[in-house]
């Protein structure tokens, strides 16, 4: 769990980012919009209900829930991985569902928990994959290779030759983050990032991910159960419970929150690493 | 033996040529149908039982009676060659179409998802994705069909389409066991040499891992 401390300096942190944020951009725009989203499956069964929420340019949102709650379904709708049965998701003000979905999908970064890195792929191909297929020479890729390596923290003379075996979760992970930002895209969809990973190595990953954001300014959407995880990253949480938006605010807002649903998932949260400090 | 080396040598290199030009014929024939079958399938899973049932029905079909039932048939009846190519393509479909088939539908969910999710289209995903880490399925599947076409090539030479079975049926009619051998030995090493090398080529195409 955060101490005090800790939390009063990512608030600190968060408060100044959105300040620059702001400062930069001169006014706020959407830069993912959800407008009455439903998906259901042939069956009829709703696995997102009518969700409406818009996300500020560059900031970042982090997705709560349980499992089933639909909040993979939901950051899936917005690379149209997902087709939405009703409702428009907007990208930039543009509906994605008139957008060709390759060029989309291409401009939005994309991180799974699994990595789903090319296993036949060294480092260096599977960052520059992206490129490659936009046409991009291969010492660009090459070069912007190397820059991403080391921004993920990983020194590419040691890492761009290795093949994703060779690799530990963390790296794996962080060359996932660096091939979702190889194509600059203003966009970064995270699912359960850093789900699979040690509370240490975890605990990492969130610190070069802040480093991260803070120098690229990208709109991140954040799939997470994990708590911490949203406080230490998000400006703001959203909680979907059983597709539908429980609960919609700001990160520092959130522990605070007298919503049953929201006060139900912190009990719960903690609870769960109550029982976790005791087995260990 | 050397004697009849110097008698029977010359027919025996002639009838293994003849034999690995049926094999070879029918192996790209069958690949040619087979692969691009198998990914059609793996877009259309749904077809895969029907379309795997036929090809295991074909593959039922005692390799003799196939023979009869094309020896008939207009165009290919003319020529023995023909049937036999025909016959050995229709045995060779259903190992390469399962591996084909199952290469790709073994490819990790994860990879395959972040493939569509990083904007590769789908002739890229097939060519950088999903042919490079099914390859070594696929080339099992020929393995196994190489291995079959060689073997039933032999009994091509019942409707006169030559190969090494020539040499083993004459050997059968006049009790000669040295031109069974002659027939045998030859087709034998053929299945050996094309099980070796195509196993070589699988195991370097084995992708590793993530």
């Amino acid at each position: 769990m955060l101490t005090k401390r800790e939390l009063r300096r990512i608030v600190t942190w968060k408060l100044a980012r959105r300040w620059f944020v702001a400062r930069k951009l001169g006014c706020m725009t959407a830069a993912v919009e959800f407008q009455d989203v439903v998906v259901a499956t042939r069956e009829g069964r709703r696995l997102l209900d009518g969700v409406s929420l818009a996300q500020e340019e560059g900031s970042v949102t982090a997705v709560l829930g349980k499992s089933g709650s639909g909040k993979t379904t939901l950051l899936r709708t917005v690379n149209r991985m997902v087709e939405v049965t009703a409702g428009e998701v907007l990208v930039h003000g543009k509906a994605v569902r008139n957008a060709d979905v390759i060029q989309l999908r291409r401009g939005i970064g994309y991180v799974i928990q699994e990595t789903g890195l090319f296993p036949h792929y060294s480092v260096e191909r599977n960052v520059g994959v992206v490129l490659e297929v936009m046409g991009q020479d291969r010492s660009t890729r090459v070069a912007r290779c190397e820059e991403l390596l080391r921004a993920v923290g990983l020194e590419p003379s040691m890492f761009a030759r290795r093949l994703p075996h060779q690799l530990s979760g963390g790296q794996r992970q962080r060359v996932g983050l660096a091939r979702a930002l190889a194509a600059e895209p203003e966009i970064l969809l995270m699912d359960e990032p850093f789900g699979a990973l040690d509370p240490v190595t975890r605990a990492e990953m969130h610190e070069m991910l802040r480093e991260l954001l803070a120098q690229m300014k990208k709109t991140v959407l954040l799939v997470t159960h994990d708590l911490d995880e949203a406080l230490v990253l998000a400006d703001r949480i959203v909680l979907l419970h059983e597709g539908k938006v429980a609960a919609d605010l700001s990160a520092e807002d959130f522990l605070r929150s007298e919503l049953p649903e929201v006060a139900a998932y912190v009990r719960a949260f903690h609870r769960g690493l109550l029982s976790k400090e005791a087995q260990t | 033996m050397s004697g009849f080396l110097a008698q029977y040598g010359g027919q025996i290199l002639t009838l293994t040529v003849e034999h690995l030009w049926l094999t070879g014929a029918a192996m790209l024939f069958a690949a040619a149908i087979a692969i691009p079958l198998g990914i059609v399938l793996t877009r259309k899973p749904g077809w895969a039982r029907p379309v795997m049932g036929v090809a295991n029905v074909l593959q039922t079909i005692p390799s003799l009676a196939m023979f009869g039932f094309l020896l008939p048939l207009p165009w290919l009846g003319e020529r023995a060659a023909r049937i036999a190519i025909v016959a050995l393509t229709a045995y060779a479909l259903l190992p390469i179409l399962r591996n084909t088939y199952a290469g790709i539908r073994g490819i990790d969910a994860a990879v395959l998802e972040t493939a569509r999710a990083l904007g590769l289209t789908g002739w890229q995903r097939l060519r950088m994705v999903e042919l490079p880490l099914a390859a070594s399925f696929i080339l099992a599947g020929l393995r196994t069909a190489a291995v079959t076409c060689v073997g039933i090539a032999t009994i091509a030479a019942a409707v006169g389409a030559g190969g090494l079975g020539e040499l083993i049926f004459r050997g059968v009619a006049s009790v000669d066991n040295r031109l069974v051998l002659a027939g045998a030995i030859p087709a034998a090493l053929l299945a050996l040499a094309a099980d070796g090398v195509l196993g070589l080529l699988e195991y370097r195409l084995k992708a590793p891992s993530a």
